[in-house]
């Protein structure tokens, strides 16, 4: 039976909590009611990446585009484009109101993008193991399986230049090769999924959307290096990406691709879930292993590297989710393919969150080399509302911030850490001048003590302490010595620290201080935040050229602090005002003044 | 009371029979408990030490070691603020701020009546939707803190 229409529904998390499911269901149900079930397949797949849009709907062959649609436009999908053949042109993507609509391909925010790991996101059903299979789909398993070495299979991975892209790069073959020539006759395979980085979810999306894909490459590198057993650490704050991985591991044993005696090849190969518990810290290789093993999260000194002696003493190679995911396509495409893309020293792609102050939120992957600049401004769209950029944070609370100047730089791990960030592992936070440096800088430090998980002092007392001083700041009370504190103890963390956490804690404030240093001596010299964050730096006041005297100001401060006669301006009591801002946004003729 | 005094439904109790078994299963069996009471009673702690022979303060341990397992009983409806950096940018604090306003608890709290409890949490993955918080297991998106007392009363008649 061929289907004349194929409905494509994204379920990512960002899509299925503005009621994809509902549009899922709505649209079977109107296919049933008018009598075309036959003619048209609903499929539910993983994410689209265009979340700032979202839910999306896809429908083939036609390929419409259909953005924010809601669960009642399913009728009208139904009736019109699988009974009619007519798009449905109210929903499909314009750039803005003005503008023709579009089909994916000529949306700027595609344009730019290459997808390696997310292949399939987007484009097959993740609950479907034949879906995944009929894209090459354990493709790369069956020839590493029957038609390489181990040794050929770590080769080629070395040859493709596959660095790490949980962060730090190191290169993928040589992590596989130290683990097959560690002696000991158990080795495991982790796949890392605790994707801690506040603003980021990669992995989430690309397990969520190909889970097999990780479990082929899981199977691989077990096959490579020697292992029968991996563990997949993911974070139990995913919920949908856990239920997908258990139906994806349940198909692959039942096709005989997981467990023993793969495809008749003699080798054996099992995966079993664990379960993070919201711990920042599990990200690092060691302190995961801990948790792994049931124990407190922490890191451990390294060497010996866990290729070495990695869980329960065992040589153990841990990848991040999107390593695994090329992959299979570093095996099927060849390692020449691979290497191609990219710069010299950065290979492939990249997959970055693309969030924050930006008009186009969405999940992106681009070549190596492409620069922040084409990110941000062609498949970002620029900064929300027109306003003015000002950094870009890549690499979360352990990167640092890249300001205007340094936007042309072609982005790979090593120009990363030239500008003072990180590659990191793919969140890219946008901001505006609406967003102030101390502030953002102290939201990391106190996610940072937070996070610290105490075992060593540089990282334990280092974080509080630097804390105290840019909550100090940012109170208008700090003192010029402390900006000098903050590199002091910034500098020591970033050398003494056990782990990269606290190796990296620094970064955020270290980078705005560098670039921004005017901004941290205006709230200490002048008391002033200019992004108007920092609220005990925060004034309001009623401009009385302005205030026509509704009162409506009054009416919603909650303290109350704001006086005046009816059609006559108003007037603030500073000295009562708990700067809230209701004043502020409640006020329709913009008399009410934020300094 | 005898210590580690409490029931375990059948389903948790073959869980940790079988994790039990497995090595490193301490953290897997504290998820089971957490979802079965919503919490990990002291109780349910004393009686899985009694079962797995696992000394209570290694298990307090791990617990306390982990934000996202709980000792106090949270609330009818959870309530989870987003605070990761999307979020917070775009305003997760205000939410966070409204929210311990409407309802007069502080976060990890619950209200007098048993229905609400604050979490603040990290990041829930839809950052697309900046700010976001989940009630119970529904995401509200692109929220402005004025929404707020209409989606409360909503989960508060239910």
């Amino acid at each position: 039976m061929a289907y004349k229409n194929f409905i494509l529904v994204c379920g990512g998390t960002a899509c299925e909590s503005s009621h994809s499911e509902e549009i899922y269901r709505n649209l079977i149900k109107e296919a049933e009611a008018l009598g075309v079930s036959r003619d048209v397949q609903v499929v539910k797949t993983g994410c689209f990446g265009f979340c700032e849009k979202g839910p999306i709907v896809k429908v083939l062959p036609s390929e419409s585009f259909y953005v924010e649609v809601k669960p009642e436009d399913a009728h009208e999908i139904i009736a019109e484009q699988v009974v009619k053949g007519r798009e449905v042109t109210r929903l499909l993507y314009r750039k803005d109101k003005k503008s023709d609509t579009a089909k994916l391909e000529d949306i700027e925010f595609y344009q730019k993008q290459f997808r390696i790991v997310l292949r399939n996101c987007g484009v097959i059903n993740p609950e479907s193991i034949d879906e995944y299979i009929a894209r090459d789909g354990y493709k790369a398993l069956e020839k590493a399986l029957f038609e390489m070495a181990p040794e050929e299979i770590i080769a080629e991975v070395k040859a493709s230049g596959l660095r790490g892209r949980g962060g730090a790069g190191f290169p993928t073959g040589l992590k596989w090769e130290a683990a097959r020539k560690s002696p000991g006759d158990v080795k495991y395979i982790v796949c890392n999924a605790d994707e801690g980085d506040p603003g980021a979810y990669m992995d989430r999306s690309t397990i969520e959307g190909d889970p097999h894909s990780i479990l082929e490459a899981m199977v691989i590198a077990g096959r490579a290096v020697g292992a029968n057993f991996g563990y997949i650490y993911i974070r139990a704050e995913y919920p949908l990406a856990i239920e997908r991985l258990k139906i994806a591991i349940a198909q692959a044993k039942e096709y005989g691709l997981l467990g023993k005696d793969i495809l008749g090849s003699g080798f054996d190969f099992d995966i079993e879930i664990r379960l993070g518990a919201g711990a920042f810290v599990c990200g690092e290789e060691t302190a995961l292993l801990q948790s792994i093993e049931g124990k407190r999260g922490m890191p451990r000194p390294k060497p010996p590297f866990p290729a070495v002696k990695g869980l329960w003493g065992k040589p153990t190679v841990i990848n991040n989710v999107e390593t695994l995911a090329n992959i299979p396509v570093v095996l099927t495409r060849g390692a020449q393919w691979f290497a191609a893309i990219g710069t010299e020293k950065s290979k492939g792609t990249k997959v970055f969150a693309l969030t924050g102050k930006i008009n186009n939120s969405g999940l992106i992957e681009v070549p190596m080399g492409t620069t922040l600049r084409e990110i941000i401004f062609d498949i970002g769209g620029g900064i929300k509302g027109g306003r003015k950029f000002k950094g870009v944070q890549t690499g979360g609370p352990s990167g640092g911030i890249i300001v205007e100047k340094d936007l042309d730089t072609p982005i790979s791990y090593e120009s990363l850490t030239a500008l003072g960030s990180m590659m990191g592992s793919g969140g890219m936070i946008v901001m505006s001048e609406d967003d102030c440096v101390v502030d953002v800088s102290k939201f990391y430090m106190a996610f940072c003590v937070d996070e610290s998980c105490g075992k060593c002092a540089p990282c334990r007392i280092g974080t509080k302490q630097m804390y105290g001083l840019l909550d100090k700041i940012s109170k208008g009370q700090g003192e010029e010595a402390d900006l000098d504190k903050l590199e002091q103890i910034g500098r020591a963390m970033t050398k003494a620290s056990l782990c990269m956490l606290g190796g990296s804690a620094a970064n955020p404030t270290l980078s705005t201080l560098r670039h921004f240093r005017a901004e941290y001596l205006e709230h200490i010299r002048d008391k002033k935040c200019r992004a108007g964050k920092c609220k005990d730096l925060v004034v309001y006041e009623i401009d009385p050229a302005k205030c026509i005297g509704c009162g409506l100001c009054a009416r919603r401060c909650p303290v109350p602090c704001i006086t005046g006669e009816k059609k006559k301006p108003h007037v603030i009591d500073g000295s009562k005002c708990i700067k809230c801002g209701e004043c502020y946004t409640a006020c329709k003729f913009g008399a009410v003044i934020k300094r | 009371m005898v210590a580690g005094d409490i029931e375990f439904s059948t389903e948790l109790q073959a869980y940790i029979d079988e994790w039990c078994k497995k090595e490193g299963g301490l953290v897997m069996m504290l998820h089971r408990i957490q979802h079965e009471f919503g919490y990990i009673p002291r109780a349910a702690a004393e009686k899985l030490s009694r079962i797995s022979g696992i000394p209570l303060a290694k298990i307090y341990g791990v617990i306390t070691f982990y934000h996202f397992f709980k000792t106090t009983k949270p609330g009818k409806h959870r309530i989870a603020v987003c605070m990761g950096t999307a979020c917070y940018l775009k305003g997760g604090q205000d939410l966070l701020e409204e929210t311990r306003s409407i309802l007069s608890i502080e976060p990890d709290e619950v209200t007098d009546d048993g229905l609400f409890s604050i979490d603040e949490v990290r990041c829930l993955g839809c950052c697309g939707l900046a700010p976001v918080m989940m009630i119970d297991d529904e995401v509200h998106g692109k929220l402005a803190k004025e929404q707020l007392p209409d989606i409360i009363a909503k989960y508060r008649a239910l």
